[in-house]
């Protein structure tokens, strides 16, 4: 009895928003289009709500529940605190673009809040069984936003492209997590770990498993050579989803990379090491260098988000406290650029217009100087130059890779950062050296201007002042693995 | 309450000008153009006041570093925000903050569209260019180093010329590839030292290899900013498209960010690999000195011109530093000011007159001194200093360099002597060309004299030229102990004792 609780205690967040997804799904059939901003607000009530226990539950120890599948540590609360923050900003951002798509409806928002259920459970998954379930409740949430609008051929073709190959991948993960369990005769990550410590195991058996679930990884992160939907899913998909999908699962994928390589099988670093390595040096490239030949924002930003998970993964490949640290660090600054990016096209979007090619950034300087200068903020962020967060991102990875002894992939990656430049100095050129094409007025409702204000000032900020983010992401990594 | 502030006036003079900059940004009236004027130059002005304490509380007997505030910034990485200048720093920062206000004022009813930005633009650049001058971390530093390249981007972007975007992102790209070598360097003396403080990277024993290896991430960085012939290209192109303020500022202060750096971390840090490079950086000076003096020559854009010549001047600072004695680094320093004041008065010049007639070639011109006579006076004087006449500062510099140089080789100082010959042909010949003979056309015809706001700029930069040419020891007074220090630090070998 004394478990049960201890168990319904430490998954109350997951329960609780778990509850708010099906109250919506169940209010929203007694509402009219008018009354449905409720929706809303109980949306963001379940997030709230979902915050403040995950921080009244937290304890600096780490306790596992539901016989050792289910785990709570600083790492998976600190995550799921940047997943509810993420998650909010992302509907105050959208709001207006649904509403005006005729999206606005009770199942978006239990669809979001389905995903991030799915998210909390991989960040907190603890057998390899947990982590599968939580990723697949993920996924599918995400296929079926992609496809909300039911009528718009380029989502759904999208919605089609993005199913096939995450099923794929998932089919690609799951045989590799059933070699190491044949290997290992566990699905508990902590099992998995002190068995492959105490004997020798069929090593060949182990890495070809290994290979399997570094692929299934990389498909879900979108790494190259497993990055072929990227592209293809941002841009088809509307405008709102794909801010979704490139942003918050990021953060889930990132704890389900730690939880399987960093917690189960670090015995085998040497192996995965050198899979990492390739994969950061071939993502970095060819995202900065096909992001120079594109002309649509989406696609630009999918190839941009390609060299992110690149820089990313050569922070995981470090294996150190220290890797492991800057990777989140990384993925976190990724995120809040990543929204503020997204947010600033939702708001060029009206009735009848999606901003989505480069030029519809021309002039923006001349229509709207502070949403021009916040642009250029996320800009520089990304493209890593001081005084921005993007710029410590970089400098944290790099410096780990560096501590790692990688001297020449690490100047390697910096001439491809300014590679990477180029693409986004293209961004702020289009905003503030051109004369603007399309001179209809800006309208936002104000809690979205003022939030996404905060939004990309906080890029500044941090850049100014980034000791807070490191010194969380320092003891979330820390306290959690040993 | 003046002890509180000659304790962070370092801090004053980055963050007041970036203060007002912010400030002139976001409460601006497009329809008051005026009042963004005399804010501007209100807070340039008093970012300029702030300054003038670090001369008058320079202790001349100390070449190490003073007005010293040092605070933990970013535990993680033991990141300090640590401040300090010494007797080769400080005459830069008073360089930049007197250059803000000749720019500001320089602007006044030349820039018409998004008046804000500009001012705006220029007074973070000052604060932190400054910035640039008085870190002592390395990351501190860097952050000042990259920041600054985002207003001028801007700048050069927004006002410049026809070619603008070609020559703002090629500032832009050539910048950061050298910088974010840079960067990898400062990673790789962290994981050996602990920190990011530059003093500690000056005790830092690095074998040769090692120590190559940094001296040309470093090179990558600096050369680039300089310039030093072969990455000078950017230069032009950017002087040629940027606004008058722009090249002002380019040549002036973001040149001798790059000649400051060299000593304030190439040659302290990778002593060794300095002296063992010294040849290479030497042949570089001379081609940038002979070579590049002849391609000015040829030149017939006014501000091409100009900034070839900047390339040449610039030379001379380098070929002081790598000769590693006293007359040529203190020469070296002395020609970093004095061609902080001559290229921006030169720049100054070409904008007066690209202002009446909108060209910079020197053939749509010709007789200017029949209608603008008080002007031609001027442009004579600058032209003369350019060219380093006794008596100007132009000079001083040049000669000090010669003369180090005639100590270590004569060669270098035959070659070096020969920009006096190409660098009085290259001017005098653009100003034969441009201000005398008959009129050339309706446009020069039509010119108008110097308004009172031009005298003023241009009389302010024709005293300082004359003052430090006649009278240099009180900028020479200031540098002694440093330079002096810095020597005895170079003389030192940096390998790790039994190698």
């Amino acid at each position: 009895m004394e478990n049960i609780r201890y168990d319904l205690i430490t998954a109350l967040p997951e329960i609780i928003l778990l509850g708010m997804a099906m109250l919506v799904l169940i209010t929203d059939l007694f509402l009219k289009q008018s009354n449905r901003i409720a929706i809303y607000g109980l949306s963001q009530l379940g997030l709230l709500l979902a915050a403040y226990f995950t921080v009244t539950t937290h304890v600096p120890s780490v306790g596992y529940a539901f016989t050792g599948t289910f785990v709570d540590d600083t790492l998976a609360d600190v995550l799921k605190l940047m997943i509810y923050l993420g998650t909010s900003l992302i509907f105050v951002y959208t709001r207006q673009y649904i509403q005006l798509r005729n999206m606005f409806r009770g199942e978006f928002y239990a669809l979001v809040l389905f995903s991030v259920v799915g998210m909390m459970i991989m960040v907190s998954g603890q057998s390899m069984l947990t982590l599968y379930i939580g990723l697949e409740l993920l996924s599918l949430s995400l296929y079926a936003l992609v496809a909300l609008d039911r009528d718009n051929h380029r989502a759904t073709e999208a919605a089609m492209k993005y199913f096939v190959l995450g099923a794929l991948a998932s089919g690609m993960l799951l045989y590799g997590m059933s070699m190491i369990y044949g290997m290992t005769g566990s699905l508990n990550i902590s099992d998995i770990n002190h068995a492959l410590m105490s004997g020798a195991r069929i090593h060949s058996v182990l890495v070809l498993g290994l290979v399997f679930i570094v692929a299934g990884l990389a498909f879900k992160l979108g790494a190259v050579p497993f990055q072929m939907w990227v592209p293809d899913v941002y841009e088809g998909s509307p405008t709102a989803m794909t801010m979704l999908i490139s942003s918050v699962p990021k953060l889930a994928a990132f704890a389900f990379v730690i939880r399987l390589l960093a917690q189960a099988l670090p015995t085998l670093a040497i192996d995965w090491q050198q899979m990492l390595l390739i994969m950061a040096v071939l993502s970095i490239v060819l995202g900065n260098v096909t992001a120079i030949a594109q002309t649509n924002i989406k696609r630009m930003l999918a190839y941009s988000t390609i060299s992110h998970v690149g820089f990313v993964l050569l922070g995981l490949m470090s294996a150190s406290g220290n890797g492991y640290v800057s990777a989140m660090f990384y993925i976190a600054s990724y995120v809040v650029m990543t929204l503020a990016g997204f947010g600033i096209i939702l708001l060029l979007s009206r009735k009848g217009f999606e901003a989505e090619n480069l030029s519809d950034l021309k002039g923006l300087n001349q229509r709207s100087p502070w949403i021009a200068f916040l642009m250029l903020i996320v800009m520089f962020s990304m493209a890593g130059v001081p005084p921005t967060l993007g710029f410590y991102a970089k400098f944290a990875v790099l410096q780990a890779a560096l501590q790692a002894g990688f001297l020449w992939v690490v100047v390697f990656a910096v001439l491809m950062a300014v590679i990477g430049a180029f693409y986004y100095l293209r961004v702020i050129k289009l905003m503030y050296f051109d004369e603007p094409q399309d001179h209809s007025p800006i309208t936002a409702p104000f809690d979205m201007r003022v939030i996404l204000s905060i939004n990309a000032l906080a890029l500044l900020a941090l850049g100014l002042m980034p000791q807070g983010l490191m010194s969380i992401c320092f003891y979330a990594i820390s306290r959690s693995l040993s | 309450m003046l002890d509180y502030f000659l304790q962070h006036i370092l801090s004053f003079a980055i963050w007041l000008p970036i203060l007002a900059g912010g400030l002139v940004l976001f409460t601006a009236n497009d329809s008051k153009p005026n009042l963004t004027r005399w804010a501007a130059l209100f807070g340039s002005v008093v970012s300029f006041l702030v300054t003038i304490p670090l001369y008058t509380h320079f202790n001349f007997a100390d070449g190490g570093f003073q007005f010293q505030e040092r605070f933990l910034w970013i535990m993680s990485f033991n990141i300090h925000y640590h401040l300090g200048a010494d007797g080769i720093a400080i005459p830069l920062i008073l360089l930049t903050s007197f250059t803000t206000v000749i720019v500001v004022i320089s602007a006044w009813e030349v820039i018409e569209k998004r008046v804000a930005q500009y001012m705006a633009s220029f007074l973070i650049m000052s604060g932190l260019m400054i910035g640039v001058f008085s870190a002592l971390d390395a990351i501190l530093y860097y952050v000042f180093w990259e920041a600054m390249l985002i207003p001028m981007f801007l700048v050069i972007g927004i006002w410049g010329g026809p070619n603008r975007v070609y020559a703002t992102v090629k500032f832009f790209l050539y910048t950061l590839l050298g910088s974010l070598l840079m960067l990898v360097a400062f990673i790789y003396m962290f994981h050996q030292t602990g920190s990011f403080a530059i003093t500690d990277y000056y005790q830092l024993p690095m074998p040769l290899n090692v120590q190559v290896l940094i001296f040309l991430a470093f090179f990558a960085a600096f050369a680039v900013k300089i310039p030093m012939w072969p990455v000078h290209t950017w230069l032009p192109d950017a002087h040629v498209e940027a606004p008058t303020g722009g090249s002002v500022v380019l040549a002036a202060i973001a040149l001798k960010l790059g000649g400051y750096s060299f000593l304030r971390f190439a040659m302290p840090i990778a002593p060794d690999a300095a002296h063992h490079l010294s040849g290479f950086m030497i042949a570089l000076s001379l081609i940038a000195i002979v070579y590049i003096a002849l391609v000015a020559l040829v030149q017939k854009d006014m501000k091409k011109l100009i900034a070839y010549s900047s390339i040449s001047h610039m030379g001379f600072v380098t070929l002081g530093f790598f000769i590693f004695n006293n007359l040529g680094l203190e020469g070296a320093v002395v020609q970093m000011i004095s061609h902080g004041f001559i290229s921006a008065a030169m720049f100054l010049c070409v904008g007066v007159l690209y202002d009446r007639v909108h060209s910079r070639q020197i053939d749509a011109y010709g007789g200017v001194a029949n209608t603008m006579p008080v002007f031609a006076a001027f442009a004579v004087l600058f032209a003369m200093a350019n060219s380093g006449l006794p008596g100007t500062s132009g000079f001083v510099g040049e000669f000090m360099v010669i003369l180090g140089a005639i100590q270590v080789n004569f060669w270098y100082a035959f070659l070096a002597s020969f920009t006096l010959i190409f660098g009085a042909a290259y001017t005098l010949w653009m100003v034969k060309r441009v201000f005398y003979g008959e009129v050339a056309n309706a446009n020069v015809a039509a010119l108008k004299d110097l308004n009172k706001r031009e005298f003023l700029i241009l009389a302010i930069l024709a005293i300082l030229v004359l003052a430090l040419g006649v009278y240099p020891q009180p900028l020479t007074d200031m540098t002694n102990a440093t330079v002096t220090q810095l020597l005895s630090h170079l003389a030192n070998s940096k390998l790790p004792v039994g190698l």
